[in-house]
């Protein structure tokens, strides 16, 4: 069978990954190579030495802006289908007015990838999952489409998927019946690359976003926290979302 | 006093009309089932706001009701009540069904049925939800073994009573759970809160005595048996005490939360200005569910009356099934306060009260899983020694 | 006891004449895999066609868990070279019995599930209407009921051919 053939890939994609270099693959069984040699060894992989995150300046963004919902739809392949009700939103523009002083703020919320996520201590099957590096996901092979993750979310960040999809990204698999949410663009960012939304931000010129590594001192997302003042949503709750905002 | 005999229920055609109505129901349910898992949820009720709808609302009280409707048999051997034991078969029976129709129901309306098998076999022992899994059946090896120990010729009493004791202790953390699925779920200001489990409780007394009152009123009518008036009327006035429970454990919920700030606009919206919740709360729990049945099983005449308990079963059920509405659709209804001290707004329904209008698929998938609770109440009484001939005074009635 | 060893006997003559009296055709029956682009795997076919699904749920969990995109058995990759055409050369979604994965698991009549989430085909492709079902229509067109009588139909001439 096929079992040792797929423990030593893993294996050998760790050792790879560990020595720097590709001596380790090449005593394994022939076809390993095939796997160990196929990428370089650019960063890969989730590395529980970093944690991905967000900063999110509300005061740079645009209340009639919606580039990053656009460009998460377009980048993921959610869209809606004129029921505002059922439709998947994995990021959304919210509007707040201060009930007191009637200042008007605009920014976008999605899953704020906690260090403590709910979904994941509720999901009864494990398919509600965090990596190594913090990225909150849906695991859709196990997910049985309860929804008590989407109960226990603070944040309204999941959606059930309510109708049968077609079209779907190669990246972003989708189906009916399980739930998915903001995957920080889990497959840009293990290519090195940063989630669409922080893009499109970027490329309007309104720059709201940063993204980076929340465990380097040295990434521009952790100088900003630690130069500026901001706030994670549900403070009370002690999640330590791996998303913050900045002049709420 | 006679000697209690168990007999199997006789096929009458009033017993195969009521089977033939109770499959079309499961019929209905089972088409219900079909036509939401190839659309899709978009042809139910539920949305991303309001994610679990009526199909939990039944499920969950009859899942309730589950452990509560084996308290008779609890009261009979762990209590040592005599009077209670003649019944206890038929509470373990019916125990087991309602917990195998709520389920059902809660299977049958996931996004992913077919995965059933995954349940089963991955487990994230920090979820409630797979904890329960593991209560449930553990429930029903446990009712089925009291109920095979109780049956059997020749095993001591003393063995049934130990069984029975490790039911009810099971039955108690069972509910424990179930309330503990919202009472656990801080992100949310309808739940959250310890007294979710001790509510559950009480309303598993209560909605489970009720059911059993109910259905076995309605097996001595159609197999042509005794249900005396004292027995009856006994378990009217304990259905009362629960009942009272329910409306007290309700209102120290209420209160503790009208006494915080930070709830008060969640009280608003249940208490006040709730619309359906609002009425469903007042009329339906409250009145319907909890002080019109004190009010007839205490009534100086009607009270009296073998038809009073049963009256005040109906109503409590009723009640129930709006308590468990408000607890599960007004939970989710009233927006979770992502940023405190600021009107929000948003395409995903932040700051509003959530709609919802559950759909006829829905209605029926409900109802469906009472029709295989009852099925399977009557299916086993059909073919076991569960209901005795007699259940009169004369039989039961004499205090040990 | 007689009637049981009658019941054996009559198991043990059925097993043993359907082979015989098939081994002759078996080839005939087999499914029509489509033909492939690129280059051939290097552990071969029998291999991929053995191990396929475990390859990729393995490479699946590393992707998933992990975030090792350095995979090669992915679906994605499958339809690099995989992807299947119509008459027309069109390529063809898993709604269809020409895709590359339904030419076998349709031959076993092992449902995949894969492709309830995934797309059938490569980046690009309009899939157009919902590619994968999870539940049959019910009740069961008439459409459905032709499509097996074609397939029995199928098999049928392919074996007459064998036989000439």
């Amino acid at each position: 069978m096929n079992i040792p053939r797929a423990k030593g890939a893993e294996l050998s994609r760790r050792d790879f990954l560990r020595s720097g270099a590709a001596v380790a693959t090449t005593t394994l069984a022939p076809g390993v190579t095939l796997i160990a040699f196929g990428g370089s060894a650019a960063e890969a992989g989730t590395d529980a030495g970093k944690r991905w995150g967000l900063l999110i300046d509300a005061n740079k963004c645009d209340a009639d802006c919606s580039a990053c919902v656009t460009a998460c739809s377009d980048e993921n392949g959610w869209k809606g289908t004129g029921n505002p009700e059922t439709d998947a939103q994995w990021i959304r523009k919210v509007t707040l007015k201060n009930t007191t002083t009637g200042r008007e703020t605009s920014l976008p919320v999605m899953c704020q990838h906690c260090e403590e996520p709910p979904c994941v201590d509720v999901c009864p099957t494990g398919a509600s999952f965090k990596r190594e590096d913090g990225i909150v996901l849906v695991d859709k092979h196990t997910c049985i489409g309860c929804r008590y993750c989407m109960m226990a979310c603070p944040f309204k960040a999941r959606s059930f998927v309510h109708e049968p999809t077609t079209n779907q990204k190669s990246h972003a698999p989708r189906g009916q019946g399980t739930v998915e949410s903001c995957t920080l663009c889990v497959h840009r960012v293990d290519q090195g690359g940063t989630p669409a939304c922080v893009e499109a931000c970027a490329a309007t010129g309104h720059g709201a976003i940063i993204f980076g590594n929340l465990k380097d001192p040295d990434s521009d997302i952790s100088k900003q926290l630690a130069g500026y003042s901001s706030t994670a949503l549900r403070p009370d709750l002690d999640l330590n979302p791996g998303v913050r905002y900045t002049n709420l | 006093m006679e000697r209690t005999i168990y007999r199997e229920i006789k096929a009458t055609k009033a017993v195969w009309e009521l089977a033939v109505i109770l499959l079309g129901f499961i019929a209905a349910a089972l088409g219900a089932f079909f036509y939401v898992e190839h659309h899709g949820h978009i042809v139910t009720g539920m949305t991303n706001q309001i994610v679990w709808g009526l199909p939990h609302v039944f499920a969950i009280f009859l899942i309730v009701a589950a452990s509560g409707a084996l308290n008779v048999a609890s009261v009979a051997s762990v209590f040592d009540q005599k009077i209670y034991k003649p019944m206890a078969r038929l509470s373990a029976l019916l125990a087991m069904a309602l917990l195998i129709g709520g389920l059902a129901i809660l299977v049958l309306d996931l996004g992913r049925p077919d995965r059933i098998i995954v349940a089963a076999t991955t487990y994230n022992f920090n979820s409630i939800f797979a904890w329960n899994l593991i209560l449930y059946t553990g429930f029903l090896a446990i009712v089925g073994a009291y109920l095979f120990v109780q049956m059997s010729i020749g095993i001591p009493y003393s063995v049934v009573r130990k069984v029975g004791f490790v039911a009810f202790i099971w039955r108690l953390a069972l509910t424990t759970g179930t309330g503990s699925i919202f009472g656990w779920l801080v992100a949310r200001p309808g739940y959250d809160a310890a007294i979710m489990a001790p509510l559950f409780i009480a309303m598993s007394f209560a909605f489970g005595l009720a059911t059993f009152i109910l259905v076995t009123a309605t097996l001595c009518r159609l197999s042509g048996r005794v249900f005396g008036g004292k027995l009856i009327r006994r378990l009217g006035q304990l259905l009362a005490v629960f009942a009272a429970a329910v409306l007290y454990f309700s209102a120290i919920r209420h209160l503790t939360n009208l006494y915080t700030a930070e709830h008060a606009g969640f009280e608003r919206f249940m208490l006040i200005d709730g619309g359906i919740i609002t009425t469903l709360f007042w009329l339906g729990q409250v009145v319907i569910g909890g002080i019109i049945p004190i009010l007839v099983i205490f009534h100086p005449s009607f009270g009296k009356t073998p038809a009073a308990p049963v009256v005040a079963s109906a109503l409590v059920v009723l009640g129930g099934l709006a308590h468990v509405y408000v607890i599960v659709i007004g939970g989710q209804a009233y927006p979770m306060e992502l940023f405190p001290g600021y009107e929000v707004s948003s395409s995903f329904g932040d700051g509003q009260i959530a709609n919802y209008r559950p759909s006829l698929p829905e209605v029926f998938l409900g109802l469906g899983g009472v029709a295989i609770a009852l099925f399977a109440t009557g299916l086993g009484a059909k073919i076991l020694r569960i209901l005795p001939t007699s259940l009169s005074d004369a039989n039961v009635g004499q205090k040990p | 006891m007689i009637l049981f060893l009658r019941f054996t006997l009559l198991c043990v003559l059925l097993i043993g004449a359907v082979p015989a009296a098939m081994a002759q055709d078996r080839s005939a029956l087999l499914p029509d895999i489509p033909a492939a682009t690129g280059e051939p795997h290097a552990e071969g076919n029998e291999y991929w066609r053995r191990n396929h699904m475990d390859l990729m749920r393995h490479d699946r969990d590393l992707t998933m868990r992990e975030g090792n995109r350095k995979i090669d058995a992915s679906l994605k990759g499958c339809f690099d070279c995989h992807a299947a055409k119509d008459g027309e050369g069109t390529i063809v979604t898993y709604q269809s019995e020409q895709h590359f994965c339904r030419a076998c698991h349709d031959y076993v009549a092992v449902k995949v599930d894969c492709f309830m989430c995934h797309r059938s085909t490569p980046d690009g492709v309009d899939e157009g209407a919902p590619h994968a079902a999870l539940v049959p229509q019910i009740p069961l067109k008439e459409t459905d009921i032709q499509s097996v009588v074609a397939y029995l139909q199928q098999g049928a001439s392919k074996t007459a051919e064998a036989k000439q």
